[in-house]
């Protein structure tokens, strides 16, 4: 069993605890992150009109924003302890996997995203792709 | 709805995502490995360990994802973005098979058949979520302009 294996000194609740933190601040801020952009508006064209100094404020003066990149910092440290104790082959997969499907119900309840048939099937042929590519 | 197309510009965007987040996180991993384990009892040495070089080096890839992400969050849906980064998974076994000759099982490739069909499926599609509130304001604007050009 990989998740053993992996986790020969934590133990598999353990393992489990520290990838759900990952993918829970993680899709958390991901979310509050998309949110934010959305509400600034296409980066490119704010740049043409006003320049870098101007894209750069746009998105400093969002609050949404640093609450977003609060969450995805926790998760950057989330998965630096993960990566401390357990194998890049489980957190890596793990995390990108579950993430992607966590994010596309995240899209479709908060950012009221059009989450179609047609994404649905990716979110799931790329986390199970990902899963195999662990493997 | 709509169908929102992506400049070739907007795509070289999307490949610095996919690129820049699996060699980030392979930095990190070399560098997290290289040190005694942390406990939660020193959360400090956490801190300390993001001055190690691999672990910046990492940092650096990663902050380069994080503005394309943000650029591209701005004009395409979080989930027309997400299945790009995954891709970044199937260019790192491309780079270990063709560069550092590495074998790659068949349950691999498996995996990158199913990521680059998965993209391909969300690419082929809208990369944008149309709202009622963008396309009442689309229909305003060309209401106001059929009426400029009638008067």
């Amino acid at each position: 069993m990989m998740i053993a294996d992996s986790t020969a000194h934590v133990g598999p609740w353990a393992a489990a605890a520290m990838i759900a933190a990952i993918i829970l601040s993680s899709t958390t801020g991901e979310v509050l992150t998309a949110a934010a952009m959305k509400s600034i508006g296409d980066l490119d064209e704010i740049r043409a009109r006003a320049g870098m100094k101007g894209a750069i404020h746009a998105v400093v003066t969002c609050p949404k924003f640093f609450a977003g990149v609060g969450f995805l910092a926790l998760a950057f440290f989330a998965l630096l302890f993960a990566l401390n104790h357990l194998n890049l082959s489980l957190v890596a997969p793990a995390s990108a996997s579950l993430t992607l499907v966590t994010n596309a119900i995240a899209a479709k309840f908060f950012l009221h995203e059009n989450v179609d048939r047609r994404r649905w099937t990716a979110a799931v042929l790329v986390c199970i792709g990902v899963y195999f590519l662990a493997h | 709805m709509a169908h929102h197309r992506l400049s070739p510009r907007q795509y070289l965007i999307l490949g610095l995502v996919a690129l820049c987040a699996p060699l980030g996180d392979t930095c990190l991993s070399r560098g997290m490995t290289s040190l005694p384990p942390i406990s939660l009892a020193h959360p400090a040495t956490l801190i300390a360990a993001v001055f190690t070089p691999w672990i910046a080096v990492g940092i650096a890839l990663l902050i380069g994802f994080f503005a394309s992400y943000l650029t591209a969050l701005s004009w395409a849906d979080l989930t027309f973005v997400l299945p790009a980064t995954a891709f970044g998974n199937v260019i790192v076994a491309f780079l270990s098979r063709f560069w550092l000759h590495e074998p790659i099982s068949f349950l691999r490739w498996t995996g990158i058949v199913l990521i680059t069909i998965g993209v391909g499926f969300v690419a082929n599609g809208p990369s944008l979520t149309e709202r009622p509130v963008e396309t009442a304001s689309a229909a305003a604007e060309a209401e106001r302009l059929e009426e400029e050009k009638v008067g």
